[in-house]
């Protein structure tokens, strides 16, 4: 991903914001009214894909930084970076939505859902990634050292979400709907793969903008020739 | 052996900054006399909330500590000359791990005296409160003595350290407030034992994952 | 190691630092047991040469093996067989000079006994401040603490980087004396520095650095009048 011509994720891009239009107009328009929330539910087909895709773009992130420290590659790295910065906005979006959802249906803007709190920590785990990056000027040491801190702070999300799980359980009042009825599937779905084909144009392009910024920080590459024959030990001499 | 050598080189560290520790402390104590004058002279609120000070003074605290525990290793490079020799960057690890949770815990355990004054907070399990003190302090020194390593080659070192750690240690935080707040002001249905549990998790996984993982931080 | 015919060998040897190349297909060869100058301007990648091949820093292209391994694949080996004095004086500060050997001391498995640790300062004269931390000390005193380092090391390589940086006379002298030490112990040097008539007189075989490439190579005696670097205008020594 960022290697193939901009083209292919120009057009994900358009593809997902197709699949969005018609999910979003499917989900506004056409699919029945929520029984106990009305329409403030129909926020839930923008907000479940957002966080379906969050969690995988930082999955992804995830993966590039095992890939990067056990393969090598600057891609790995440059697709790290894209990954990241794509799913702090979904996270962070994520939490905006879960605000605009809680205002009118419990009175407050955030009522410390476990999934949207840890979604908020997450936002300020990899934000802070993305601060160590940018105060790291050797660009070996800034892949590596954000590749670690990637996998610690994703290792770490089932733990603050447990953690915040409990810890709410104690004050919880309300609690969002667990299951999806069938009525509401089909816009999901297609509002899901709308979302999922836009991050991934989003991430390509922006993999394609970290590897060309990358091009300007390392020295051109070396040409290609032989290694020197090994110089022949000259005569021991001159010194005592 | 290796271990060994390094927890020597660290309380020898300690034991000649120990002023270090003192500054730190007198940092921690003003961050809790600081909370109650943000709350107010509500004696009731605050013996509430003793236990969230406590540890937010900790963690506060724990950023220069940490900070701190690198500076000696960066300073001259001596970090690198004992890479050198060699010895082994696990070692060094937790070598350094150990000794910034030893000051941690240090640190908690001055701070509850303070906290009994300040928050008029009885002091039922003393030894427990020990214990859960210890596990905290131990969630936020694996990881924090990884990032302290990250940042103190950085820029900008004072502000990423808090910027990487905080946001991670939130299942300390929350558990290790829980088990506190339980502890001090009672626990009639028996939940301390599941947040130390989960609190002992969250130590487990990083001691050994930030560990495993030190060598990258620190070796070209 | 001491047997084989070479103790470190270059092999195209490639680093960069960010834009710049700081070492371009530096390729060389040390007799074991030689004492042998890299000599340069600033900025040549002198330096950067040996914290490659005592693996403080990865070469990005080629490789080197010093006694026998491979830099690269095997660098705990390496380590074990080489010892750098660096521009960095690797010492806590807070800690005493005594205690900064003692320290290495117990990761090399060694004795960390005061009567073991003193003659190492005697030798480079510091005898008398082992109970004083760096922190008060000059720079000239450092490089001695540093020294002393290296010598408890007791590696069959030994990297010294500008030795004679920041020492007096005597200082001087000292590195003088040490060279000699090596050679008769049968140690291998690599000594970096811009002193190009005490690198005639004291080493074996050496060669120039120039913006990261090897230009010259040869005897260490034909440094002054046939590399170049004399008419360049670099010091020629004590």
């Amino acid at each position: 991903m960022g290697d193939e011509r901009p083209g292919v994720f120009y057009g994900l891009m358009a593809l997902g914001a197709g699949f969005l239009l018609w999910g979003s107009y499917w989900g506004l328009f056409l699919a029945p009214r929520e029984t106990y929330m009305g329409d403030v539910q129909r926020i839930m087909y923008v907000h479940v894909p957002t966080a379906w895709n969050a969690m995988l773009a930082l999955t992804y992130s995830f993966v590039c930084a095992l890939a990067f420290l056990m393969k090598g590659g600057w891609k790995w790295d440059n697709r790290l970076e894209a990954a990241m910065e794509v799913g702090i906005a979904f996270c962070a979006l994520l939490c905006v939505q879960g605000s605009i959802w809680a205002k009118p249906t419990w009175g407050v803007w955030w009522d410390w859902d476990p999934r949207l709190t840890t979604m908020a920590v997450l936002v300020f785990a990899f934000s802070g990634i993305l601060a160590l990056r940018r105060f790291v000027d050797d660009p070996v040491k800034r892949a590596v050292w954000s590749s670690v801190a990637c996998i610690v702070a994703y290792v770490d999300v089932p733990i603050v979400y447990f953690s915040v799980k409990w810890w709410n359980s104690l004050h919880q009042v309300q609690s969002t709907p667990q299951t999806v009825s069938s009525p509401f599937h089909w816009p999901l779905r297609i509002n899901a793969f709308g979302v999922l084909f836009l991050m991934i144009g989003l991430i390509g392009l922006r993999s394609r903008v970290a590897g060309l910024r990358l091009q300007g920080e390392l020295a051109p590459p070396l040409p290609e020739r032989p290694a020197a024959p090994l110089l022949a030990p000259k005569a021991q001499g001159g010194a005592r | 052996m290796q271990l060994l050598a390094a927890l020597h080189k660290e309380l020898l560290l300690q034991w000649r900054t120990k002023a270090q520790l003192l500054a730190i402390f007198i940092f921690g104590a003003s961050s809790l006399l600081l909370f109650s004058f943000a709350v107010g002279p509500d004696s009731s609120a605050l013996r509430q909330h003793a236990a969230g000070f406590l540890w937010l003074g900790l963690m506060l605290s724990s950023t220069l500590t940490l900070a701190e525990s690198f500076q000696s290793e960066m300073e001259q490079r001596a970090l690198e000359g004992l890479l050198l020799l060699p010895a082994g960057a696990r070692a060094l690890y937790y070598g350094k791990a150990i000794s910034n949770w030893t000051q941690l815990t240090l640190l908690g355990i001055g701070l509850i005296p303070l906290m009994v004054v300040l928050y008029d907070t009885p002091m039922p399990r003393p030894f427990a409160l020990l214990g859960v003190i210890m596990a905290g302090a131990a969630g936020l020194s694996a990881p924090g003595t990884l990032y302290a390593a990250m940042t103190s080659q950085a820029r900008a070192k004072q502000t990423l350290l808090p910027l990487l750690l905080f946001p991670l240690v939130v299942p300390v935080l929350l558990s290790a407030v829980k088990a506190t707040s339980l502890l001090i002001l009672g626990d009639p249905m028996g939940q301390v034992r599941d947040w130390v549990l989960l609190l002992l998790c969250f130590d487990a996984i990083h001691w050994s994952l930030c560990g495993f993982l030190f060598d990258r931080v620190v070796e070209d | 190691m001491r047997g084989s015919t070479l103790a470190v060998e270059g092999d195209a040897i490639c680093r960069r630092y960010g834009r710049r190349w700081a070492l371009v297909d530096v390729t060389f060869a040390v007799p074991t047991g030689a004492v042998f100058v890299v000599a340069g301007r600033n900025g040549s990648g002198k330096s950067t040469l040996l914290r490659v091949l005592s693996t403080a820093i990865r070469a990005d292209r080629g490789t080197a093996r010093m006694a026998g391994h491979d830099v690269r694949t095997h660098p705990q080996e390496v380590r074990r067989q080489v010892a750098i004095l660096s521009h960095h004086s690797y010492l806590y500060e807070a800690l005493t000079a005594l205690e900064n050997l003692q320290v290495a001391a117990r990761f090399l498995g060694k004795s960390a006994e005061r009567t073991a640790l003193l003659p190492l300062l005697e030798e480079v004269g510091l005898a008398e401040r082992a109970d004083d931390p760096p922190l008060t000390f000059s720079a000239g005193m450092r490089k001695r603490l540093a020294l002393a380092r290296v010598l408890l090391q007791d590696a069959p390589v030994v990297l010294l980087d500008e030795p004679y940086g920041q020492l007096d006379p005597p200082g001087f002298r000292l590195v003088d004396h040490l060279l000699g030490l090596f050679r008769e112990r049968g140690t291998t040097a690599l000594v970096a520095t811009h002193l190009l008539d005490r690198a005639a007189a004291l080493c074996d075989q050496g060669m120039v650095l120039e913006q990261g490439r090897v230009s010259w190579t040869g005897r260490a005696a034909d440094l002054p009048t046939q590399s170049g670097l004399a008419a360049a205008g670099l010091p020629e020594g004590d």
